[in-house]
């Protein structure tokens, strides 16, 4: 294999993975949107806080993959805790109040992360099975990279079969038509709205603690990776996880090619991609809902 | 306007005419902040308050204004008359092309699109070196002048320049409020759909409200530039449409004054706080939350409970465009 195409194909690797790490978080994002109507600015705050709690699972027991199912189960929690303590209290109030209030919550975390771990920059070390690299057809790949990509797409079949083929995936797909017609039809929505946010909060935090060996932990990474969910939302479009998904891939691809061939300006294909898909289809390439 | 609101003005205009006389330089210094501050948070208020329109990437133009008036004067000349036109115009042509793309979604769309748009902003002041300095921003910005000789190296100065510009922002909005435009664009917050029935352009008159406010913002950037004299990526930060919107809830959105209440109960907060502890952003965080939840109608809200009962006091509701009612 020549050399350009190998660093082609490790760079596809590089964005496949950063695609899926992005799937795990707009995934929640998206699901919590598109059946509550509420966009969660804190969800970055949980995909931080996903990476944090990991760094301190990781540290004490010495296991990453006691890490890689504790933290996004702590995080899965606090956003139960936060659904029903500060959401719930405020459904009569309008979306915008909720949309407020989990602003407010990225205030408070983004403080709380910086006073209990610091403002240093730190990483989580994958455990040895999963690091250093492996050999497909001559050309050497980056283990963890391959199994992230792995963990995303069984994260995408199982999110995929959940949604499609279960009875409470059909709750939530009659939820992002119509929330008072499932109401009506003697469905405690106010159950699934608790439930989804606490998925959303699982999501978010598997996406930290996944990112956490390639992307690092860092103040300031809660809103930066936001934004980057939020493009991946709006050129997916909302509707299901497949929609997601095929916006992550492509702003995963995009970005991490994009830093190869243009360093300067990879931000400006993200942002074109985005301007073309507004243009050309407001309601997202794979999206059913008008944006 | 009757005769006891007349005479309030009055007394505040002359508090505000003596002030630099009679406090510190460090008290004034809050105080040209403040005043700064509430043009941008104003600015964001024709938005988040009377449009309906919850922008969350209002930053870009405060960065935006502050860069382009600095760059100017590094490169041309600080005299005002040409750094304000500068930085308005480029705030103006910005918003322009952001608008353009953000009007054409709605509701919370239209939220993460200029969140988006801001933090790209905010990676060309990061990342193209050689025009914003990268992250060690611009320093060493020239005095801001009004003719080659009369600088305003003297902050009393500044601040009248800065009092002046604050006044004419919030006369300006008022009657911009006042106007047809401006009422068309409260009915647009207050019920979209009809509006349009009625044959009214609506993307245009939500461009035109995100270019003069954006614009407005631009103002405020360039009035921070000279006051601080140094700019950086951080004018950009999403922190700072996030202090805009803060400053407009807690004020009061869609009320003339009450996004200047904000802005100054937020700054006379941080200077208390930030003499205790280094926990600013959780009780920022919290406060907001306990205005959101218990006095979403801001101080401005609050005040008018307190006004006499049968008198009725107009703080208008604010809504997310495009949602049921």
């Amino acid at each position: 294999m020549n050399e350009s195409l190998s660093i082609l194909a490790m760079q596809v690797l590089n964005g496949l993975a950063y695609g899926m790490l992005l799937f795990l978080l707009a995934a929640g994002l998206s699901l919590i949107f598109g059946n509550m109507d509420i966009l969660n600015l804190a969800h970055g705050s949980f995909y931080m806080l996903g990476a944090y709690i990991a760094l301190s699972v990781a540290q004490y027991l010495d296991n990453f993959w006691l890490a890689l199912i504790l933290a996004p189960l702590l995080v899965g929690l606090i956003s139960l805790v936060l659904e029903l303590g500060l959401l719930r209290i405020s459904y009569n109030r309008g979306h915008l109040t909720q949309v407020l209030l989990t602003f407010g919550l990225a205030y408070v975390f983004n403080d709380l992360v910086r006073w209990i771990w610091g403002a240093a920059i730190h990483t989580l070390t994958p455990p040895a099975s999963i690091s250093g690299s492996l050999e497909i057809m001559g050309q050497t790949f980056p283990r963890y990279r391959v199994f992230v990509v792995l963990l995303g797409f069984v994260i995408a079949f199982l999110l995929w079969f959940f949604q499609e083929k279960t009875r409470w995936g059909a709750i939530i797909r009659a939820g992002v038509s119509d929330k008072e017609m499932v109401g009506g039809l003697g469905i405690n929505i106010h159950l699934v709205f608790t439930l989804i946010f606490a998925l959303g909060g699982v999501l978010a935090g598997l996406s930290g603690v996944a990112a956490g060996p390639i992307l690092g932990l860092y103040p300031g990474m809660d809103f930066e990776t936001l934004i980057f969910a939020l493009i991946v939302v709006v050129v997916g479009g909302l509707g299901s996880f497949t929609a997601t998904f095929g916006g992550a891939i492509i702003i995963g691809l995009a970005d991490t090619l994009g830093k190869v061939w243009f360093p300067e300006a990879s931000l400006f294909l993200i942002f074109a991609i985005m301007a073309v898909v507004l243009l050309v289809k407001p309601q997202g390439l794979f999206g059913g809902r008008a944006a | 306007m009757n005769r006891k609101n007349l005479l309030a003005m009055s007394v505040l205009f002359l508090i505000s005419l003596v002030l630099p006389w009679v406090i510190a330089v460090y008290p004034l210094g809050i105080v040209i902040e403040i005043l700064i501050y509430g043009i941008f948070a104003s600015s964001l208020n024709l938005l988040l308050g009377y449009s309906g329109l919850v922008s969350f990437g209002h930053a870009a133009f405060f960065g935006i204004g502050a860069y382009t008036a600095s760059i100017f004067a590094q490169n041309v000349s600080a005299n005002i008359f040409f750094t304000l036109p500068a930085a308005v115009i480029v705030s103006l042509l910005a918003a322009l092309i952001i608008g353009f793309f953000c009007t054409r979604v709605s509701g919370f769309y239209f939220l993460m699109l200029t969140l988006a748009f801001a933090q790209m902003i905010y990676a060309i002041a990061h990342q193209w070196e050689s025009l914003t300095g990268g992250s060690n921003g611009l320093s060493g910005i020239p005095v801001p002048q009004l003719w080659s000789g009369f600088s305003f190296e003297d902050q009393k100065l500044l601040y009248y320049l800065i009092l002046i510009v604050f006044l004419l922002v919030i006369f300006g909005i008022r009657r911009f409020i006042a106007s047809p435009v401006g009422q068309t664009l409260i009915g647009i917050r207050e019920n979209e759909g009809r509006l349009k029935a009625i044959g009214y352009n609506i993307r245009n008159y939500k461009l035109l409200a995100f270019v003069i406010a954006g614009g407005l913002g631009g103002v405020a950037g360039a009035l921070y530039s000279y006051f601080n004299g140094f700019v950086s990526p951080h004018e950009v930060y999403w922190t700072v449409s996030g202090h805009a919107i803060i400053m407009v809830i807690i004020g009061g959105a869609g009320t003339l004054i009450g996004p200047t209440l904000g802005a100054g109960f937020l700054i006379i907060l941080q200077s208390v706080v930030s003499s205790y502890t280094d926990r600013w952003y959780s009780i920022v965080g919290l406060t907001f939350i306990a205005f959101v939840l218990f006095a979403p109608k801001g101080i401005m809200g609050l005040i008018s409970l307190l006004k006499l009962p049968g008198k009725k006091e107009v703080t208008q509701n604010f809504n997310v465009e495009g949602e049921k009612a």
